[in-house]
């Protein structure tokens, strides 16, 4: 229960071993994009959760997001997590939650980058 | 009888109440969506879900069992969060096009986004875009709108019994459709658009007519049926726009068929708004009250008491039957006849014409035998309690008629009368089945009692139920199932040819060879009305059918929902029918009319309003002041006991869409019977 007390979890106890040179907003993108795929669809949050967490994680890989997304993709993780029939909601939720526990500033660092470069574009 | 506490109060719920029932019991509303009272648990919406002492998540209370000691909290900061959460991924799909959705005004996902959501929106996303499904010409889809509830789903396998419906995909491409394109295959398939939630499944006849807020309501009877399910009629500006249920858990709970509810289209067309009369050049012209009623007059005293008749329609108000007997009995004239269909049933003894176990009764019979009807189409809503009552235990069902998809298995005995000759002896073994069983009923239809030999084949279930214990304190098992809103008043009343009477079908025959010289129909289309040229007839009615077609003199009546009145149903239950609109052009009710014509006569009826009227319909028949009441009938001898004819039982109807003067003139209804006829060309072919 290491992953549970770190607050992180790629997955149902799962273990995922990457070395530092994965981009790893790009990695929690991919698995939130299987937990989109894999939803059944029956129960609410799950069906309609998993589809914007993925979206917003997807333009966060870029950054093209503005930094308060950062908190409502957070809170959209809480209000999945939970509230499901099954245990997939919940897993979709973990990895986001762990990615923006520990790595927030990788995420802010992406967004003020794409912000800098449409700025100097205009 | 498990004790819980909702909020600090305590509650006592009966056994396998579940937590949002316990709830709504100490006073707490629940928001929900996919849960409804009459479908299976589904728990799939997230919307209900409560705070449960020791449990570590909220729990989807419609889903959880009550049970002893639970201490449950509705009003935590952590459910308000949890409603706010689900009602928002609800919204970050669903279309913001309230403006042009028909359910606006009465949307339970406005309602509740209201009541439980949160202020803004903060889904910037693309929204999902869903194919539209088609599903015949009542249900309308939006599918972008459909929140995946599933109460259609569930509605069209369990209640309705067509598993027609369904979802195909999965996660956010999840679609709710008819698998195959197909119109739902089902009488009660406009249902499904009251339970739909939101704005996914409309009404098609009533896309973009009205709002809610706009329109006149009025609590009345179905007269579509004989069961007298219990209805509302929306009304605008003189105009009739839909018809939804009311709920009656004794009668219709809150289901009504689709004929019920859409063939109302018919009251606007093919209507009778002034009288005529046929002239010299053989041709109808439009003429005065006054000229029509002295002409009616003048056919009366030309027409001896015995030279006229008058045969009463399926749906006219019992005040009205009452009228047109008393006026009869005051011609001294015993031509009067309410069974239009030549059902052999002479009215005298009650128990002989009603449906005794009562509807909600079916849900305690353990056996049911079918004879001549298939109550699919006579009584689809009463068919969706049989059908519930075998999906929950396991009753025996068999039929005798013509092979059916009742939408439950039924044990086919075969369609010969002597069955019946058989089941009554204990000779055929499925009255064994029916000696076994506690509660056994049985359904006789139209098919049985308007065979020549009707009279009899009523004998031969009379022993049926006698010697299958059908009787029994408690208990009536034996049920006649009627096909006409107006023929238990009719009966009750008493309209049926008196001493040396003539019968409807005798009234058509002696009409023909010139011995009738004057026929009254009252709103009666379902005749053959051929040969009528050399008896003067008189069609009082609402509707340009067969009758006012054959008729040289036309009286525009009300239909039923231009009139109060009084309607008793196949139990015998009498409820009253209420105005929502007033009758088209010069068109009057059936009881002022028929009052006019008696003064004309010179003929003192006794009454000079309709509550005068009902008050003396009630002196003399005093069940009729019993509203929504149902006064049991004694069991009595009744039928014949002459042999049966043999020959084969035929259903009591074989239409459903199109069976009266008002479906016959409706295009909704014309619509439906296509679809219907397209849908299955399988079974055409066979």
């Amino acid at each position: 229960m290491r992953s549970k007390r770190r607050g992180t979890g790629l997955g149902t106890a799962g273990i995922i071993v990457m070395d530092k040179s994965t981009d790893i907003v790009r990695a929690i993108s991919r698995i939130s994009y299987f937990y989109k795929h894999e939803s059944c669809g029956q129960c609410t949050p799950c069906r309609e959760g998993t589809g914007w967490m993925f979206r917003m994680m997807d333009r966060m890989v870029r950054g093209e997001a503005e930094a308060h997304e950062i908190d409502t993709l957070w809170e959209v993780t809480k209000q999945v997590e939970g509230h499901t029939i099954c245990a997939l909601g919940d897993a979709a939720a973990w990895p986001i939650q762990g990615l923006i526990r520990h790595f927030r500033p990788e995420l802010e660092r992406r967004i003020a980058a794409r912000s800098a470069v449409v700025r100097a574009a205009e | 009888m498990p004790k819980l506490t909702v909020n600090g109060i305590e509650v006592e719920v009966e056994a396998g109440a579940t937590v949002l029932q316990a709830c709504e019991e100490a006073g707490f509303e629940i928001p929900r969506f996919c849960y409804h009272e009459r479908l299976s648990i589904a728990g799939n919406c997230r919307m209900c879900l409560v705070d449960m002492e020791r449990a570590p998540k909220p729990v989807a209370s419609c889903a959880m069992p009550a049970a002893d000691g639970m201490a449950i909290d509705t009003q935590s900061e952590r459910v308000k969060k949890a409603r706010e959460g689900v009602m928002e991924f609800l919204l970050a799909n669903h279309p913001l096009d309230c403006p042009i959705c028909d359910q606006g005004g009465e949307c339970d996902l406005q309602d509740q986004a209201m009541a439980f959501g949160g202020d803004a929106s903060r889904y910037t996303e693309n929204k999902r875009a869903v194919d539209e499904k088609h599903m015949g010409p009542l249900i309308k889809t939006v599918m972008t709108r459909c929140i995946h509830c599933t109460r259609c789903v569930r509605f069209a396998t369990e209640v309705a019994g067509v598993p027609e419906l369904g979802a195909i995909g999965r996660g956010e491409t999840m679609e709710i459709t008819t698998y195959l394109e197909k119109t739902l295959a089902s009488e009660l398939s406009a249902n499904v658009i009251d339970l739909c939630p939101v704005g996914a499944l409309t009404s098609q006849p009533y896309a973009f007519v009205s709002r809610p807020w706009e329109l006149n309501k009025v609590e009345s009877v179905d007269v579509m049926d004989a069961q007298g399910a219990n209805i509302r009629i929306d009304a605008r500006g003189g105009q009739v726009l839909r018809v939804l249920p009311r709920l009656n858990e004794a009668v219709n709970e809150e289901w009504i068929t689709d004929k019920a509810r859409y063939a109302i289209d018919g009251l606007r067309r093919q209507r009778l708004d002034q009288p005529y009369l046929r002239g010299a050049d053989g041709r109808l012209h439009p003429a005065s009250w006054p000229e029509a009623l002295e002409a009616l007059r003048a056919a009366i005293k030309k027409a001896r008491p015995s030279g006229m008749g008058a045969i009463i329609g399926d749906q006219l108000d019992a005040e009205s039957i009452f009228a047109v007997k008393t006026l009869m009995d005051k011609l001294g004239s015993p031509n009067l006849d309410c069974r239009q269909d030549g059902a052999k049933l002479d009215g005298k003894r009650r128990a002989s014409y009603l449906f005794n176990s009562t509807i909600a009764g079916i849900d305690e019979a353990d056996a049911l035998l079918i004879i001549g009807s298939n109550p699919r189409l006579e009584a689809p809503v009463m068919n969706a309690r049989i059908r519930r009552r075998w999906l929950n235990s396991d009753i025996k069902i068999a039929h005798i008629g013509p092979q059916m998809d009742a939408t439950y298995p039924s044990e086919w005995l075969g369609e010969e009368a002597d069955l019946l000759t058989r089941l009554a002896d204990g000779s055929h073994p499925f009255a064994k089945v029916l000696q076994q069983a506690e509660r056994p009923m049985l359904i006789l239809g139209g098919g049985a009692l308007r065979r020549a030999d009707g009279a009899a084949l009523l004998g031969k279930a009379r022993q049926i139920a006698e010697q299958t214990g059908m009787i029994g304190k408690g208990w009536n098992g034996f049920n006649v199932l009627h096909t006409a809103a107006s023929r238990v008043a009719g009966l009750d009343i008493g309209a049926v040819p008196g001493k040396g009477g003539l019968s409807a079908a005798d009234m058509l025959a002696a009409a023909q060879d010139g011995s009738l010289k004057l026929l009254w129909l009252l709103g009666a289309d379902e005749l053959d009305m051929n040969g009528l040229e050399k008896c003067f007839t008189v069609y009082q009615g609402h509707h340009g059918d067969a009758g006012a077609h054959a008729a040289d003199l036309v009286l525009p009546a009300a239909a039923w929902t231009e009139k109060n009145g009084l309607y008793v149903n196949f139990e015998g239950r009498v409820q009253e029918g209420r105005r929502a609109v007033f009758p088209p052009g010069e068109a009057r009710e059936d009881w002022a009319i028929i009052r006019a014509l008696a003064e004309l006569l010179g003929i003192n009826l006794g009454f000079d309003s309709q509550d005068e009227l009902r008050q003396m319909l009630c002196a003399s028949h005093p069940h009729f002041a019993d509203l929504d009441e149902i006064t049991p009938a004694k069991w009595a001898k009744f039928g014949s006991t002459a042999r049966l004819k043999g020959g084969v039982i035929e259903a009591g109807l074989t239409e459903f869409y199109m069976s009266c003067a008002i479906s016959r003139a409706s295009e909704t209804m014309a619509a439906c019977r296509k679809a219907a006829a397209q849908s299955e060309p399988a079974q055409a072919a066979e």
